[in-house]
């Protein structure tokens, strides 16, 4: 039951999307997670995944960047099948596929900026200087330049969400994924949060988010995919799914949460 | 009969405490090389590696030190290797120290947030990468206190040597007393200067661990 009201309205949609997702099937021993989930992503979409807990939002996420595997159905990305066992094309894929963490997940023993340099320096191989040129430019970004020789357990839950946004962000991807950011926040800081995910869909970046935010999701979307049992119930543009729910499972799900 | 002064006696300590000394860097250097290894290899998830590491650190947990000193001593001497005493005590201390010590860091890297190599991983480190820059710097934090609790086992385990034959402070203190009927005051000097070398140690290892702890 699947509503495919498609929201590229811009003029130059590139035909062949960014992630190609077919009939993705996943276990966990004996339990079905996902039941064959369709879907695309075009270049600079922004595409919200709704949906209760245990629906699969979080585990068809963490199979786009291989943090999950898949047993049956294909997962293209810009045209690359994922291939889980191959160490190097997944390096490939990461480089292009950025995800930021409910719990940021900075790395406690380094500084903010050494915390946004590292993946360049290990994996593109960029020297000290640019690097860090890079990371002074992707904090101040974020609102955080003055904090880059500060440590993580100095910093509030909300910066350190940005400075986890700055660190993916050097690696400058093609795609963000974001798992839950600003679930792990408290109430006041989670605004400092979603302007800096709206100012990378204003700059064009393609962004997939699992979110509970559905006022932001509304706002900031293009398309909003709801998830149900671990396969896409509804799809359609934010004012389509908010505004007229098709299926009673919707409808439930946002009746709750009003 | 000669008579020692008590210098004579705490001075030949002394110099037989130099192997002590020795015989515990050797085992806690080559060792933790070695359990470096025998840890990388466990955590790399080849085919039979974990079952392989985990059985070596169960045969040496699950044995008596000086069980594995004499099968070392007398199982080179079978194997034809010129065995003298430094040297089985030295390769015995050493697979004692790598089992042990693999395990206790197996442990400490386990302690890390799964969020760490998720995070590292989407940031396209390898796994090699992962270990060097996330992992293992969280990890050797975590491990301080028991490593430096388990120099202080190597250091008591040299003791053990005495029974074939290395002549370190413990055998030393065994000929002394022999030679001058006092073993109480022989072996309270031994035990004091055992004291001597762990208890710095204890002490060291708790303020580099209070040092290391804001990182957490």
């Amino acid at each position: 039951m699947t509503s495919t009201a498609n929201a590229l309205s811009f003029p130059m949609a590139s035909p062949i999307p960014l992630v190609d997702i077919r009939g993705l099937r996943k276990r966990y021993g004996s339990n079905e997670v996902l039941k064959g989930v369709d879907l695309t992503i075009a270049r600079s979409e922004v595409v919200s995944i709704i949906g209760r807990s245990g629906s699969g939002k979080s585990t068809l996420l963490r199979c786009i960047n291989g943090l999950e595997a898949f047993q049956d159905g294909t997962l293209t990305v810009h045209g690359q099948p994922l291939q889980a066992g191959n160490a190097g094309a997944m390096r490939e894929l990461r480089k292009n596929v950025g995800m930021i963490f409910q719990n940021f997940n900075l790395f406690p023993h380094l500084t903010v900026g050494r915390n946004v340099m590292l993946a360049p320096t290990l994996v593109t191989r960029q020297p000290r200087d640019a690097a860090r040129q890079n990371a002074e430019r992707l904090l101040a970004r974020v609102g955080l330049a003055e904090k880059f020789d500060a440590m993580p357990d100095q910093l509030s839950g909300g910066q350190q969400q940005r400075v986890a946004i700055a660190r993916a962000l050097a690696m400058d991807p093609e795609i963000l994924l974001c798992d839950e950011v600003t679930s792990a926040l408290d109430p006041e800081l989670v605004g400092e949060v979603l302007q800096v995910v709206e100012s990378l869909a204003d700059q064009g970046m393609t962004l997939v988010m699992v979110t509970h935010e559905m006022n932001f999701a509304r706002k900031v979307s293009d398309r909003v995919v709801f998830m149900h049992q671990g396969k896409v119930h509804e799809v359609g543009t934010p004012d389509a799914l908010f505004g007229a729910p098709q299926t009673p499972e919707l409808q439930q799900f946002l009746g709750r949460g009003h | 009969m000669v008579e020692f002064t008590f210098w004579d006696i705490a001075r030949q300590l002394l110099l037989a405490l130099r192997w002590t000394v020795g015989l515990s860097l050797i085992a806690f250097g080559c060792g933790s090389l070695l359990a470096l290894a025998l840890l990388v290899l466990r955590l790399s998830k080849l085919p039979g590696a974990v079952r392989a590491v985990a059985g070596y650190v169960q045969v040496f947990q699950g044995t008596p030190l000086l069980m594995q000193l004499f099968l070392i001593y007398f199982g080179l001497a079978m194997l034809g290797v010129e065995t003298s005493p430094l040297l089985a005590a030295s390769v015995c201390l050493t697979l004692y120290a790598s089992a042990y010590l693999c395990d206790i860091w197996r442990g400490c890297v386990e302690s890390v947030p799964k969020g760490q190599w998720e995070a590292s991983a989407s940031l396209a480190l390898g796994f090699g990468e992962q270990l060097r820059h996330v992992i293992l710097p969280q990890a050797m934090r975590l491990g301080v206190a028991p490593t430096a609790g388990f120099m202080v086992q190597i250091i008591k385990g040299t003791a053990l040597t005495s029974v074939i034959g290395f002549v370190e402070v413990t055998k030393a203190g065994q000929l002394i007393a022999n030679a001058t009927f006092e073993p109480f005051l022989i072996y309270g000097c031994v035990a004091l200067m055992y004291f001597a070398l762990c208890f710095p140690l204890s002490l060291w290892s708790q303020r580099l661990e209070r040092r290391l702890r804001p990182a957490s």
